[in-house]
């Protein structure tokens, strides 16, 4: 075969291949939601929502456990995003070039993808241990200790996406720093980072392991935030890996819950980043 | 600036109405425990049952005998499960008192092809030989010896064990050690132990599951989840050769001869038991709370469940293939609570009715 | 206007220079706060599991023993299944994300980018329990029953290699949770890996073509070299998760603390142990060896993720230029 021939030949082998891996991928994506589905969609009935978790071998929902993982979302979220919204600002407005700056921003993105497993681990030595009980408080701590690293990023990134003659409009008017940043950089921004706080919330309505060591679980209602409290993740676990015919079946139900939750919030970021990209 | 004024007051709306909640209904009783999973499907049911009646929940985490000992220890809970019964002098040290509260038997489950429930013989040595991996093989010479006339397969066996801290593992691991000299050297007997071949299942639900879905796989898991799942489970042949069915009776059988008078602190291990109609691997499961109560009442709640157990609970548990605790061991415990379990000025909590 | 500050005027001047820097200082306290909570969790770590390491030693890293009856712990095995897991979720992730990255920004007709890239990107959302849950029901028992028995009867025989795939099929093992991780970091690489090449400027791809490059070797000749450290940075992210990723591992891998040649065989990682043990750990050296598991594994993702970082960030200010 001539060179050229065979570059050809590799050409089209790789190609092929490329086009081949990104069916594999598309491939997985719906294979995976296929299942969900096939195996979710029996378990919906209304009883899902308003039972709680049985014990095995009865009817029964997830009630407990949807209001539980609702609770402490929302809690984390309260708590971790003005943590993760003041250090955004930070990071952007006065830290360009400051060094502790530039090792937060390290850290951060360090923080981002770190093993949630050992943020479980230090919220159980933190607050379960010296405290004698697993909480619901607990929880919502572990949950909102990983938000934070999200809501830091894309604030740092859609503040500094704010247009310098904005802030300049706004200083030249006499306006002082923080009304700068506060009144009008936030309100630029405020789409993109609503859109990191959506992705915030995705993340962590799907994360078992930081709920192991520090909510535990709760077959019954309880909405006690001082004691262990029922969450989706963690029930799914249980019962995904138990014997039990109608447990796997409620597991199926949760997973699908959880799933299309998370990529109902990540498409609606997706379309509001697009929708402030395409704004003039 | 007005969206932004609406937005936050109904942030603060929302997250006052959740702090409000929650102590209001704090007050809901309940008692919580945590622990062995052996007993778990007649715990789940007489709490089912309770609740009804009295409207008290009790929230039983099964997490493995391991860590109901070691959250009982830390006071993370009102009371802990274990099938492995702590040794008198772990119960002083750490200001805890037992009582033996349900018992029943562990069986071998098995998911072979062709091969049916109750049929498939294995003695004690066999048993082990297979858990340390000398047995590989389902047709092996060992089994087939055993099982003459049956057709074994010619399929490699996926041993199944605890992957927690389990008291069903020491039950389990108790009767190999008793039956075979070469396990107990190399792997003794606790709540976790290091198993020379095997895949892990969390729970006896784990162990369970694994087993229902593993081709050519061996368990060994408590009766009932055995029962509850369809599980098919192997025949064991007991201290005196004769091979029964695992049912209540050859528990019950297993149980006969225990003296729970003479047993300090109910430490008592019912494997390899003498008796003809005996069940090789039978146990108790045990109940552990601290004898000096800082909650009084939450401790009294969760006597009168386990009283309330012990007089009503019986039929439940028969139904599960569990053996109740005979009367005069009920008589034992109840009295041992009035001596042990006092409140802070030392006044015991539970007075015998 | 009147320009002249009167008292009043000052007084606000005043005022809002306060607010200014109480503003910046709050901002500056929370990021500060970042930095310590990472020093507290790695010190929590470190005291929770400093009785492991006075009572082992070094020897820690490298015993095999994983005993709580007579309290002789390793992390040997969860630290050769992390390794493990990771190293095979590489080899499939890999190719598998270099693939989908030059399919999106070579091969891709302009109006699908988008949304298959969206696509693409909604792999990475799906949370990990998902992926374990799937991992057990579906790609395990497929594993067992189809390309197990074949890994065994073909490669199996085979001299060197064939200890890699011995042993009966039991569909879960090291192998299944490579599997699993390797999807579930597929995404995540190839995302990193699409903005990279984004980045290469037009110019040296048109001159490329230009000249009579096919595809496959303007990615291999001029994409490639351009954005290797970006490349290398992305994978290194992979990998970082890969080494921590917790529930989809502990679903598949067989929970079982021994180091076996085969990829067939059970074994355990760092965050599964400590999923499936943490909470039952009686005994505080058997507490304190799992502490010492996390400690580990923090250093590990800590050194992979933060490298990742610099090179990335090499990356950015390149382009930048």
């Amino acid at each position: 075969m001539t060179l050229y021939g065979r570059r050809r030949a590799n050409n089209a082998v790789y190609l092929a291949l490329s086009w081949a891996a990104t069916g594999i991928g598309l491939a997985i994506l719906f294979f995976i939601l296929g299942t969900l589905l096939r195996n979710g969609i029996p378990a919906l009935r209304p009883g899902l929502f308003v039972e709680n978790t049985p014990p095995p071998g009865s009817r029964g929902g997830l009630g407990n456990a949807i209001y539980g993982s609702v609770v402490m979302t929302a809690l984390a979220t309260l708590v971790g995003t003005p943590v993760g919204v003041l250090t955004g600002t930070y990071l952007a407005e006065f830290g360009s070039a400051s060094r502790v700056a530039s090792a937060v921003r390290f850290i951060n993105d360090v923080l981002l993808s770190a093993p949630s497993i050992i943020i479980g681990l230090f919220v159980y030595g933190l607050l379960v241990v010296p405290l004698h009980h697993f909480s619901a408080w607990a929880g919502s701590v572990a949950l909102a200790i990983i938000v934070v690293p999200v809501v830091v990023r894309t604030t740092e990134d859609m503040l500094r996406l704010v247009p310098a003659t904005l802030r300049e409009a706004a200083v030249a008017l006499g306006a002082p720093q923080w009304k700068v940043i506060v009144l009008v950089a936030y309100r630029a921004a405020l789409q993109g980072m609503l859109t990191g706080v959506m992705l915030a919330v995705a993340r962590i309505a799907g994360e078992t392991a930081p709920l192991l060591f520090t909510s535990l679980n709760n077959q019954f209602w309880s909405v006690n935030m001082d004691g262990p409290m029922a969450n989706l993740p963690v029930v799914i676990f249980q019962f995904a890996l138990s014997p039990y015919a109608d447990w796997q079946e409620l597991a199926w139900g949760g997973a699908m819950l959880i799933t299309l939750a998370i990529l109902a919030l990540n498409i609606l970021a997706r379309t509001l980043a697009s929708w402030s990209n395409r704004s003039p | 600036m007005q969206a932004r004024s609406k937005a936050s007051s109904w942030l603060g709306t929302i997250a006052i109405a959740l702090v409000a909640v929650a102590p209001i209904t704090a007050q809901a009783a309940e008692i919580s425990g945590a622990g062995a999973t052996f007993p778990y499907p007649i715990y789940a049911k007489w709490a089912d049952a309770y609740k009804t009646k009295t409207g008290i929940s009790l929230n039983y985490q099964s997490i493995g005998s391991g860590g109901g000992i070691k959250q009982i220890i830390s006071k993370t809970v009102d009371f802990g499960a274990s099938d492995m019964p702590l040794k008198p002098e772990e119960l002083d040290k750490n200001g805890l008192t037992q009582w033996p509260m349900i018992m029943g038997g562990e069986v071998a489950a098995i998911n072979v092809g062709g091969i049916e429930s109750g049929k498939l013989k294995l003695d004690g040595p066999t048993l082990a030989n297979i858990y340390l991996g000398k047995i590989t093989k389902w047709n092996d010479a060992a089994l087939a010896k055993l099982n003459p006339g049956m057709k074994l397969p010619d399929q490699a066996i996926a041993v199944v064990h605890r992957s927690d801290g389990s008291g069903t593992t020491f039950i389990f691991a108790d009767y190999l050690s008793k039956v075979s000299p070469e396990w107990k050297e190399k792997v003794g007997a606790d709540t976790s132990v290091e198993w020379p071949t095997g895949l892990g299942g969390k729970g006896n639900e784990g162990v369970a599951a694994l087993v229902s879905r593993t081709a050519g796989s061996i368990g060994y898991v408590e009766y009932a989840y055995a029962l509850q799942n369809k599980l098919p489970y192997t025949l064991l042949s007991n201290k005196e050769g004769v091979y029964n069915q695992p049912n209540a009776k050859s528990f019950q059988a297993a149980a006969a001869n225990a003296d729970w008078q003479k047993a300090r602190g109910f430490y008592l291990l019912l494997t390899d038991q003498a008796g003809k109609e005996s069940w090789p691997i039978s146990g108790a499961s045990f109940i552990l709370v601290h004898k000096a109560q800082e909650k009084p009442e939450t401790g009294k709640q969760v006597l009168d469940f386990f009283a309330w157990a012990y007089a009503n609970g019986g039929k439940m548990a028969e139904e599960l293939a569990y053996v109740p605790m005979p009367g005069t061991v009920v008589k034992l415990v109840e009295a041992s609570w009035a001596s042990n379990i006092k409140d802070a000025s030392g006044k015991p909590i539970w007075t015998s009715r | 206007m009147d320009v002249s500050l009167g008292l009043p005027t000052r007084r606000r001047i005043d005022r809002q220079r306060l607010l200014d820097a109480a503003f910046r200082g709050t901002t500056q306290a929370f990021a500060i706060g970042v930095l310590v909570l990472l020093g507290g969790i790695m010190v929590a770590l470190a005291v929770g599991a400093l009785p492991a390491f006075r009572a082992f030693g070094w020897g820690f890293l490298t015993s095999e023993a994983w005993n709580p009856v007579k309290e002789n712990f390793g992390a040997s095995p969860a630290i050769y299944g992390t390794l493990m897991t990771s190293l095979i979720a590489m080899l499939i992730g890999i190719p598998l994300a270099l693939g989908i990255a030059v399919f999106l920004t070579e091969l891709c007709p302009p109006f699908l980018r988008r949304p298959i890239g969206t696509l693409i990107e909604l792999l990475a959302a799906i949370p990990s329990i998902i992926y374990g849950v799937w991992g057990l029901f579906v790609l395990a028992p497929f594993l067992q029953l189809t390309v197990q028995p074949a890994l065994v009867s073909t490669l199996g025989e085979l001299p060197v290699i064939g200890a890699l795939f011995a042993g009966p099929p039991l569909g879960l093992g090291v192998l299944t949770a490579g599997v699993i991780l390797g999807f579930m970091v597929l995404p995540f690489i190839a995302s990193v890996m699409r903005d990279v090449f984004a980045t290469v400027p037009p110019m040296l791809r048109e001159s490329a073509y230009g000249v009579g490059a096919t595809t496959a070797e303007v990615v291999r000749h001029i994409v490639l070299p351009y954005t290797r450290v970006g490349v290398i940075g992305g994978i290194m992210l992979g990998l970082g998760r890969a080494l921590g990723e917790t529930m989809a591992v502990t679903f598949v891998i067989g929970n079982a603390h021994r180091i076996k040649t085969s990829l067939l065989a059970p074994g355990t990682t760092i965050s599964a142990t400590l999923a499936n043990e943490f909470t039952e750990a009686v005994g505080d050296l058997y507490t304190s060896s799992l502490f010492a598991l996390g400690f580990i594994l923090f250093v590990i993702t800590f050194i992979v993720l933060a490298a990742a970082k610099l090179m990335l960030l090499r990356l950015d200010q390149r382009a930048a230029k």
